[in-house]
Order: C-alpha cells, then structure tokens, then sequence
C-alpha cells in the first residue's frame, strides 16, 4: 500500500502564551486537562502548534461512552467546563419516543438522559444529528473546524473545502472547551492533495446507494485515511445527497477523510490542482459494470427480509420526500419492519409537508435524532426480532453494523422499498 | 532473560507507557464500532479475519483502521470494562483511534519497519516501547501440532 510519509514535527508543540496559561491552569482545570490531552494527540502526528476553530460536533451517547465514559463528562460538568464555540451533538442512540416498543433498557435510557443533560450544562447544543452539514452548519473554504462522525469530516473538507480531522468525541469536546485544535492531518495543506484518480466516465451513478457502492469499491482499495481520491469524468451535476453517499462510504470502508470531485469540489478545479503538482499512485475507472458487481456480491442467506433500514447517515428532507413518494399507497409486507432515521429538524418539516403521513400508513417507523447502528441493545433487538439480514440503501451502514451479527445486503432505493412491500428478496 | 530481543521492529510514532504481551496479529483492519463486542472483547463481525478472537490484555496489530468515530470513546470504555488490549500497533491508523487510546492511557503505534504478519504470530510474547519507537520480540509461541 503506498505510504504518505508524515513529515517528521518538533516534539514538542508549540504553545502560545494564552496557550502556556491554559496549561498552567489559568482557565480553569477543565480547559487545562483538555489541552494537556490535544498536546498528546498532536505530539503523536508531529503537530507544531494549534490552530483556533469556528466549530465543534461531537458523538456522545451511552451506547459508545459506556459509563466510563459518562463520568468524565459529569465531572466535566462538575468542574464547571463550557463550551467556547458552538459545538453540537452528533446522533444519538435513543429515541425516546420509541424506547419502549423497541425494548430498549430502561437503565440506559436514563443514563442517556443524563448525557444530553451533562453536555447541555456545558453549554453544548444536543441537535442530535450526523448530517449537520446539511441542516446546521456549513463551514466556508479553509475554515478550520473539529467535527466528528467521520461522514460529517469528509463532507466538511471535501464539499465545502472546510478543515477538519477525524475528532472522536472526547477530542471535539476538548476542541470546543479549549477553541482550537492541534494542526497535523487535514488541517495541513500537503495532506490535502489528491493521492489517485477515478474516472467516472462510465458510469451512471443513478441511485443513492451507487454512490455508497462507489465509496466501497475506491474505500476498499486504498484503506488509509490521507488517500484522497480525486473523481473526474462524471458527465452531471451530483447533488448533495450524493456526495453524503459517496463521502461516508469512503469514510467508512476505506477510513479516508477527504476526496475531490473536478469541477465540483472548491479545491479542485481541474485534476493538476487536485493532485497538488505530485504525481497519482494511480488511475482507475470505475463504471457502470463495477457498481453492479458490489450488488451481486452480497449473499444473501436464507432469503430474509424482516428488517430494511435507511439510517446512516440520517436522511436529508429530499430523501424523506422520495421515500415518502414510492411508498405512497402501499404496505409494508406481513414480518418486515422498515426504519427510517433522521434528525429532529427534517422530522418535524416532513410531518408539516405531509411526507409523514404516507411512510406511516405503510407501516415505517421513521425516528429521529438517532441513527440506526448506535440504537441502544440492538444485538438484544436482532434476536428479539428474529432479524437476520438487514437490507439498506446505505454502503455505510451496510459495512458498519456488522459487530451487531446482521447479515447484510445493500440495494438500490427503490428496490429496499419494494423488498419492504412484497417481501422478496433477489 | 539475559539475551536481547529475538527480532526489532521500529515503528513511526507512538504513545503510551512500555507494555508486554501476547501478540494478536491480524491480517483484517480494526474498528471497535464494526468488529468489536464491547462487552466481552471477543470480534464478532462475521467473516473478520479474526471473527471470535479476544483482544483483552493483547497486544494487537492490526495493519489499518476501519471508520470510524467511536473509538474515541470505546477505547476509554472497554478499558474501564477491563477487556482492553495492552496496546494498539497499527500499520496505517487514524486520529480516531490515537484519540482513543491517548484518553484510555493505552499504548498505540504507527507505521512498522517490517510487516508482522510476515514475522509475528499470534501467541508470540511481545514488548511495546513507545518511548524508544519500537516493538520487539521476547519469546516465540509454543509451537502446537
């Protein structure tokens, strides 16, 4: 696999004064112990100093803190730590209005509660949602932020050509307590240039879940977060909910944090910038024929069609629009359960809109704040349900639940809503 | 034991304390989101590469990192659950997992000089020395038949 050598930093980060102070204490001693951790991460990557950031997005939820987890941010709280630029939660493992048919542990629920309400006495806004960068915040050209989940990260540096690391949410937490973030990854320049090419000119990319695919296929390959992929030869105009496909997925099966797409990301206006003057690992077309084959590749065990998800990421107020439109007058097939998750704001419009009223009729249960991968006991909920497969439309989800023992099976849009209608799976 | 290590490797970066342990080795990248029971340590996602392993008190080499946000928060968790691993060497890691193990107080590395799945085997008894950026090898594993 080819190496992108770090160049080798100083060992030690360089402090500003206010930054010296910081670490003396003089703010506080949450800010303290947040920075003293920002230098151990920025000491690993040969970071040389920080850099300050407009804004924050962190994962907290039960499901992942544990309640180890939990009480570092009660004593946060307790020492009095606060938030200096805004910064908003990611999605969260309970719904609380479904806890209860979902099973979910009553216990756990009530650790979640306190989660949001520790992270709101920190001043942190608990919007509950991995696509922030659609229905919250959208950073400008070389605005430097510190988001997590990683499909917020990709987005962030590759549409809008904001800069921002993977951040885990102890790390976003600190960025936000502190206003900064130590500069190594894609906060640098040299990380950011084009490490191979794809060519899409032979391919159509019509359906959402093409986009995933594509994410798998180029994820796949080059399994290394500084790969950056650079897209050219796609003969329209993709549309943002494509790019979220293509961008979690390469998150997701190939851990990257950046891609360009010519003549539609801000930082590449044609294939010699994207590559930054260096020459590509290399170039590969992926076409129509690919895409096909990543559908054909899952099996597809005994057939079962209980459980269809689309969740991860939460879906945009367009998504919920189609979905609501191909399931329009019909019905859920007897034993299959269909979920939908997106966050509280697109729920809230789509229920005004009446794109609601159709996926309920048919049966889907559409959450919201939450996303599907991260519900609370789901391993306890798959065996309760007798689920087997979980079919979706989403590459990403299809790659991450797998600890969880689902079968998976990733199809086109409108193919999981007619697997959901007639139960039948091919 | 009075003799040196059997075999060095140098690696690129690193944190932690010196720790020692029984090597994992894996073939498959690692996310503790995907892969990873975080109630009994054990991988569970089927068909990895080391599907029913246990990364408890390990030392694990993985050669890439899947995803993914959570480690960040699961390192600290299945540490104060005490079914951690010792450390974390990876060929290509992300900041995710560096996060992670920083806040667990976890030994984590980067980049390796040799591929330990062309040396290593799981079972060998391995010493990790992230202050001299190097991870070497005690005692082979009992060969079984």
């Amino acid at each position: 696999m080819p190496r992108v050598a770090e160049q080798e930093g100083r060992d030690l980060v360089e402090l500003t004064d206010e930054e010296r102070a910081m670490l003396a204490g003089a703010q506080g001693e949450p800010v303290r112990r947040a920075l003293d951790y920002q230098m151990e991460v920025g000491r690993f990557f040969g970071a040389e100093r920080f850099v300050p950031i407009t804004n924050a997005h962190m994962m907290g939820d039960i499901e992942v803190l544990g309640d180890a987890g939990l009480a570092l941010l009660r004593d946060a709280q307790a020492l009095g730590a606060r938030a200096r630029v805004p910064v908003t939660t990611n999605a969260r493992c309970v719904d609380f209005a479904w806890a209860d048919r979902l099973g979910q542990d009553a216990g756990e629920c009530a650790k979640e509660r306190e989660v949001i309400a520790a992270l709101r006495a920190m001043d942190v806004v608990t919007a509950d949602t991995c696509i922030n960068y659609q229905t919250l915040y959208q950073p400008h050209l070389g605005e430097r932020v510190a988001w997590g989940d990683t499909g917020t990260v990709i987005y962030a540096n590759s549409v809008f050509g904001a800069r921002s690391n993977f951040e885990s949410g102890p790390a976003a937490l600190a960025a936000a307590l502190t206003g900064r973030t130590p500069e190594y990854g894609f906060q640098l320049d040299r990380h950011r240039k084009g490490r191979f090419v794809v060519d899409l000119s032979g391919a159509a990319l019509a359906d959402l879940a093409d986009w995933g695919a594509l994410g798998k296929v180029v994820g796949e390959r080059h399994q290394n977060y500084y790969a950056v992929p650079v897209f050219t030869g796609f003969r329209r105009a993709p549309l943002a909910d494509e790019l979220k496909q293509l961008g979690c997925a390469l998150a997701s099966y190939g851990s990257m944090g950046m891609f360009h797409m010519v003549g539609v990301t801000p930082e590449a206006p044609s294939v010699e910038a994207a590559l930054g003057g260096e020459t590509p690992w290399e170039g590969f077309a992926v076409s129509d024929a690919d895409i096909e084959a990543v559908y054909r590749a899952f099996p597809l065990g005994d057939g079962d069609c209980s459980l269809v998800v689309f969740s991860g990421p939460q879906l945009s107020l367009f998504e919920v629009k189609t979905l609501a439109g191909l399931f329009q007058g019909r019905r859920l097939h007897p034993g299959t359960q269909v979920f939908v998750t997106t966050s509280v704001g697109v729920r809230s419009a789509a229920e005004r809109l009446g794109y609601l009223k159709p996926l309920e009729d048919a049966g889907v249960a559409v959450l919201e704040g939450v996303c599907f991968y991260i519900l609370q006991n789901l391993s306890l909920m798959r065996e309760r349900n007798g689920w087997r497969n979980m079919i979706s439309n989403s590459a990403k989800i299809v790659n991450i639940i797998g600890a969880h023992r689902f079968r998976t099976i990733l199809r086109r849009t409108a193919d999981c809503v007619e697997i959901a209608c007639t139960g039948r799976l091919s | 034991m009075s003799n040196g290590p059997l075999l060095v490797i140098r690696v690129e970066r690193a944190f932690g304390p010196l720790v020692e342990g029984e090597a994992v080795v894996s073939a498959e990248g690692f996310s503790p989101r995907y892969d990873l029971d975080r109630w009994t340590g054990l991988i569970t996602k089927p068909g990895h590469k080391l599907e029913g392993a246990s990364i408890k008190d390990k030392v694990c080499f993985f050669p890439t990192a899947k995803g993914g946000i959570a480690a960040g928060w699961a390192f600290y968790d299945i540490k104060a659950k005490g079914i951690s691993p010792k450390a974390y060497v990876f060929g290509v890691t992300n900041p995710v997992m560096v996060q992670g193990a920083v806040l667990a107080g976890v030994p984590i590395t980067e980049g390796w000089s040799e591929d330990p799945r062309a040396v290593l085997r799981t079972g060998d008894w391995v010493r990790v020395d992230p202050g001299r950026k190097v991870v070497e090898l005690l005692r082979r594993a009992p060969l079984t038949a």
